[in-house]
């Protein structure tokens, strides 16, 4: 169970409090898939990135099974986003200098895994999300959903009890996009726990689960809540 | 995660931009390469001057007339000079612990010998000579003190000179012409090859000192006056008394009162030695000094495109952490590009310090002195730059925000 109590997040911005997020409830069992939705600045973000360790809440609980994230260090979230959190960005994130095997290495080098097995582990992951023959290949040389893909299987790396997906089909056309969104369904129905911020209501409507943002606060809650 | 990895990530970055990393580390390299080659320099001129004065003979005191009164001029004139034998006499008599007293009288000759033509050093001296200078004969034998006296014209040749007049035969028994005078060879100095100054000793013709003064330099040293009183002191124990109570001795002779100045010199060699090397010292210091700025000034290079780098990378970086990393490896990451960076051009720098060493002693006849902590010290001091300089970008790098970073475009 991951469960959020009361989260707040608000910003000084001279005189005037910005309140990202006014006071958030939310829980979730292992294997859930949700997706996120809501208008621009209305908080989502804020809570993908204190749910991934990114950002620490104002006021509120953070509850990851048993552990109370909410009280964790710089080291102590370093090491829970690198074991706990698969992260996926609407801009992929990967590092140009690097080759697609060494983009979804890269959290298995800071967990300490050996050269030799991180190597046949991002090899595995590459082949999961159909990149096995583009594994030399840098990001320059790829398309955006392949990308994507890439740093897909770069969140999978550590095994992670959480994938996070901040509008992951953002950058995509609509059929890589949908690619995209298979590949995450897939990933689900394998156990993993999903959450994905969209803007796009046919993806939203795919999940069993659907949460609404507005200022800040949860204004709808559809679906399967078990 | 393991050193290694952040070893390859250090790596990898520098290795990205291949142009821009040399450029960074060329300031090391060139203050590196200052440092060697000054300090080189500075010690292989200390070694030079050091051989040079220990190369006069060992327990020696050398008296001349003083500074001040035998300016080249007054010299030249023959006037003024202060030294007498009759003072080297004294010495030799009154002066407790004292091995050998030489007084000396020199010019510059040109020599002949059966149609062949050489110039050189020509010295008036005693037996005593050969002691005071440690000097020995080879071939042949020193004139002793009762030819000196009578003033016959025999003389002692250095190898030098004798290969050039003689060639391979035995010089010993023929006559030479010095100026005008003949003189007959008696013996041949062992060689003693170049001295520290680069003057060749063997290049020296040796002749009783009344026969030289009258013959050869006359018109320059009057009467009984000489231009070097050569001391050497029994043992080392016994050098600055020796010298103590040669200088009250002169004092007295020359009825200078309490006061006044000498009007000669007397420096033993230990003495000369420790001002020299205290002046090597300080030219090397300084030297040192010159270069190490110039590594400050690569340390401030390398500090310029860390920071740039860490502003190029911020999103690298923002995923980084995002990905697990966490702040000390950030900052170790980036420490040791720096480190790298600065540690290439030392090595670098090194090398060409070393090279650039061997050149110049090679250009200058100098000896080599590569001072062995110079591998050490400078591959220590580029480290140490590195990790200062890079400390504050480094730094910069570990505290940056995750999300703002991976915000940043
Ligand atoms: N660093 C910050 N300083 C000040 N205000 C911030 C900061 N980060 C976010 N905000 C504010 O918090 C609110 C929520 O932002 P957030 O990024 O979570 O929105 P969002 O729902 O993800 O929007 P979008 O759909 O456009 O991505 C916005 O009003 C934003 O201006
Ligand atoms: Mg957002």
């Amino acid at each position: 169970m991951i469960e959020v109590r009361d989260l707040k997040k608000t910003y000084q911005m001279g005189d005037e409090t910005v309140a990202a997020l006014a006071g958030v409830s939310l829980s979730f069992p292992r294997g859930s898939y949700l997706a996120i939705t809501g208008p621009s600045g209305s908080g989502k973000s804020t809570l993908m990135n204190i749910l991934g360790g990114l950002d620490r809440p104002t006021s509120g609980q953070y509850l990851f099974e048993d552990e109370d994230v909410s009280h964790l260090d710089d080291d102590g979230l370093a090491h829970f986003r690198n074991q706990r959190i698969g992260f996926v960005f609407q801009s992929f994130q990967l590092l140009p200098r690097y080759s697609a095997l060494q983009n979804v290495e890269l959290p298995m080098v800071y967990a300490g895994i050996e050269v030799k097995e991180r190597r046949e582990r991002a090899a595995e992951m590459l082949a999961k999300v159909g990149l096995a023959d583009r594994r030399h290949h840098r990001p320059t040389q790829m398309s955006g959903g392949q990308q994507q893909r890439v740093a897909i299987a770069r969140s999978l790396a550590n095994h992670p009890d959480l994938l996070l997906a901040d509008e992951p089909t953002g950058a995509l056309d609509s059929s890589t996009g949908k690619d995209v969104m298979a590949l995450f369904e897939q990933l689900n129905s394998d156990g993993l726990t999903v959450i994905l911020v969209t803007h796009d209501a046919n993806v939203a409507a795919r999940a069993r689960r659907r949460v609404g943002f507005r200022d800040g606060l949860i204004v709808s809650d559809e679906g399967a809540k078990s | 995660m393991k050193s290694k990895d952040l070893i390859r990530f250090a790596a990898s970055a520098i290795a990205a931009h291949p142009m821009r990393s040399a450029l960074t580390s060329l300031g090391v390299v060139i203050g590196v390469a200052a440092v060697v080659m000054m300090t080189s320099i500075g010690l292989g001129a200390q070694q030079r001057v050091m051989s040079a004065i220990s190369g006069l003979g060992s327990n020696l005191i050398i008296v001349s007339p003083a500074a001040s009164r035998s300016g080249f001029a007054a010299q030249a004139a023959g006037s003024d000079i202060s030294i007498t034998g009759a003072d080297a006499e004294a010495i030799a008599k009154q002066v407790e612990g004292v091995a050998a007293v030489a007084p000396t009288v020199r010019g510059q000759a040109q020599l002949a010998s059966e149609g062949t033509n050489w110039n050189s050093r020509i010295e008036g001296v005693t037996p005593d000579y050969l002691v005071a200078r440690d000097l020995t004969i080879g071939q042949g034998r020193m004139f002793d003190e009762r030819e000196a006296r009578q003033g016959r014209t025999v003389a002692v040749i250095g190898t030098t000179v004798a290969r050039e007049l003689f060639g391979d035969a035995d010089p010993v028994g023929k006559r030479i012409r010095v100026g005008s005078s003949p003189f007959q060879v008696v013996g041949v100095l062992t060689s003693k090859g170049q001295s520290g100054f680069g003057q060749d000793q063997d290049d020296i013709v040796l002749g009783p000192l009344p026969a030289v003064r009258s013959r050869v330099v006359g018109r320059r040293v009057k009467g009984d006056t000489v231009q070097t009183i050569y001391i050497k002191a029994a043992s080392e124990d016994d050098l600055s008394r020796v010298q103590e109570d040669a200088t009250t001795l002169l004092r007295e002779r020359h009825r200078i009162r309490e006061g006044e100045d000498d009007d000669f010199q007397a420096q033993n060699m230990a003495s000369i030695l420790q001002a020299s090397q205290a002046a090597t010292a300080t030219f090397t210091i300084l030297l040192a000094a010159v270069a190490a700025v110039s590594l400050v000034v690569g340390g401030v290079g390398i500090m310029n495109i860390m920071l740039v780098a860490v502003t190029e990378r911020t999103r690298e970086i923002g995923l980084r952490m995002a990905v697990g990393a966490k702040r000390s490896d950030i900052l170790i990451q980036f420490a040791l590009e720096s480190v790298a960076l600065s540690l290439a051009g030392g090595i670098l720098g090194l090398l060409i310090g070393i090279g650039g060493a061997l050149l110049i002693a090679q250009l200058g006849s100098w000896p080599m002195a590569i001072p062995s902590w110079a591998a050490p010290l400078s591959l220590g001091f580029s480290m140490a730059v590195g990790l200062v300089f890079g400390a504050y970008p480094s730094w910069q790098a570990s505290r940056l925000d995750p999300i703002e970073a991976l915000r940043r475009e």
